[in-house]
């Protein structure tokens, strides 16, 4: 599915340009796209390194075997697949805490962490575990009770009460929350996983 | 809710404070073990360029091509046939944008948010909109990436699934709150 929108997003996106009489704009954008790669991977280059180095010092003192039992009855009913003892239940609590707070740049690492992690239960390294795709539905669809940029946004535009939609923001992403854990289920089922 | 952004401004620091502090009561040698993790991050962010630069190279230029524009445009009577709020038809861009792209997204809600004010009914349902869904597209790219997964299986599915609730949900929920 992915091969298929990637393709179609590319595609279309030159024939539209095409009809537009604006193909110079599909060179433009694609080679600024690939810088932007660049950019954003060499940020994240620093905010990993940060993070992964905490983790490691919590790994090894023991602080994220703790977590995880903390955490353990509730998210393991999440997976399934994965042993009680998983270290990957660590980092994956980890993200989702660093989601809830609306902590973005903090999370990618922990998230990242936590993949390396399922990949080294996975049987088949080049296709997704259902606890991979359990993590990624969790992840996209996590709520967030400090949607702080937005709020920031709002105040900049001279809101009378910028942080009026966290109510609503957590009862939304609760939604979509609730929807993506039912659907991995049912997916998961109808896989025979 | 002061104290849940009291609490966001402390966490970080806490976090910086308590870790290193713990691991070094536990007889961690905390240097080391930090620079050793750390070297990871270096690792893992040029593993995720590839798949970084192959969607954002598709998403830029369906973007800047128009073909968004035109994809909104088909979406209108959509909108239009469920007889909703007709105000709506201003969030299709966000809803469409969000999970291609989190700095995308976010300009087209600054947008709307200025160019509708921030408490008006768009604004809020851009703003709502906006906190509540993540960056599918990325978010699967590169942590799929980061550990070389090709076959997605029905992983976008889940993801664009609970992308399409959250907006609903969102648009329900504002016009019920807000009116």
């Amino acid at each position: 599915m992915v091969n298929l929108i990637w393709l179609v997003m590319l595609i279309c996106g030159i024939i539209v340009a095409a009809l537009n009489g604006n193909i110079d704009q599909v060179t433009a954008s694609a080679l600024q796209a690939s810088e932007l790669g660049i950019e954003v991977a060499i940020q994240l280059m620093g905010v990993m390194s940060l993070w992964l180095g905490i983790m490691h010092i919590a790994e090894k003192a023991g602080l994220i075997r703790h977590l995880a039992r903390i955490s353990a009855p509730l998210v393991r009913k999440l997976f399934p697949s994965l042993r009680a003892d998983s270290p990957a239940f660590g980092p994956i609590v980890m993200n989702l805490c660093a989601n809830i707070l609306g902590l973005g740049n903090a999370a990618t690492p922990f998230g990242l962490k936590a993949m390396q992690e399922l990949q080294k239960e996975n049987p088949d390294q080049e296709t997704a575990s259902p606890a991979m795709i359990t993590f990624l539905a969790l992840n996209t669809s996590c709520i967030t009770i400090i949607p702080a940029t937005i709020i920031a946004v709002r105040m900049k535009a001279g809101s009378a009460n910028p942080v009026e939609i966290i109510g609503t923001t957590v009862f939304a992403t609760g939604c979509a929350m609730a929807s993506a854990i039912i659907a991995d289920v049912l997916f998961r089922k109808r896989n025979g996983l | 809710m002061t104290i849940i952004s009291e609490l966001a401004r402390w966490a970080i620091p806490f976090i910086l404070f308590f870790v290193p502090l713990y691991g070094y009561l536990h007889k961690v040698p905390v240097y080391e073990t930090f620079v050793e993790g750390a070297e990871n991050g270096f690792k893992t962010a040029v593993k995720i360029i590839p798949f970084l630069i192959g969607m954002l190279v598709s998403i830029k230029v369906f973007v800047d091509s128009g073909a968004l524009d035109l994809l909104i445009n088909l979406l209108r009577p959509l909108f239009l046939a469920m007889d909703w709020n007709p105000d709506l038809l201003g969030i299709i861009p966000l809803a469409v944008m969000r999970p291609l792209s989190g700095s995308g997204a976010l300009g087209v809600a600054t947008e709307l948010i200025h160019q509708y004010g921030p408490d008006s009914f768009i604004g809020r349902l851009a703003s709502t909109l906006q906190g509540s869904t993540d960056t599918t597209f990325f978010v699967l790219a590169v942590y799929f990436g980061s550990v070389g997964i090709k076959k997605h299986k029905y992983a976008l599915k889940v993801g664009l699934l609970a992308d399409a609730v959250g907006l609903i949900a969102s648009i329900w929920i504002v016009s019920r709150v807000f009116g």
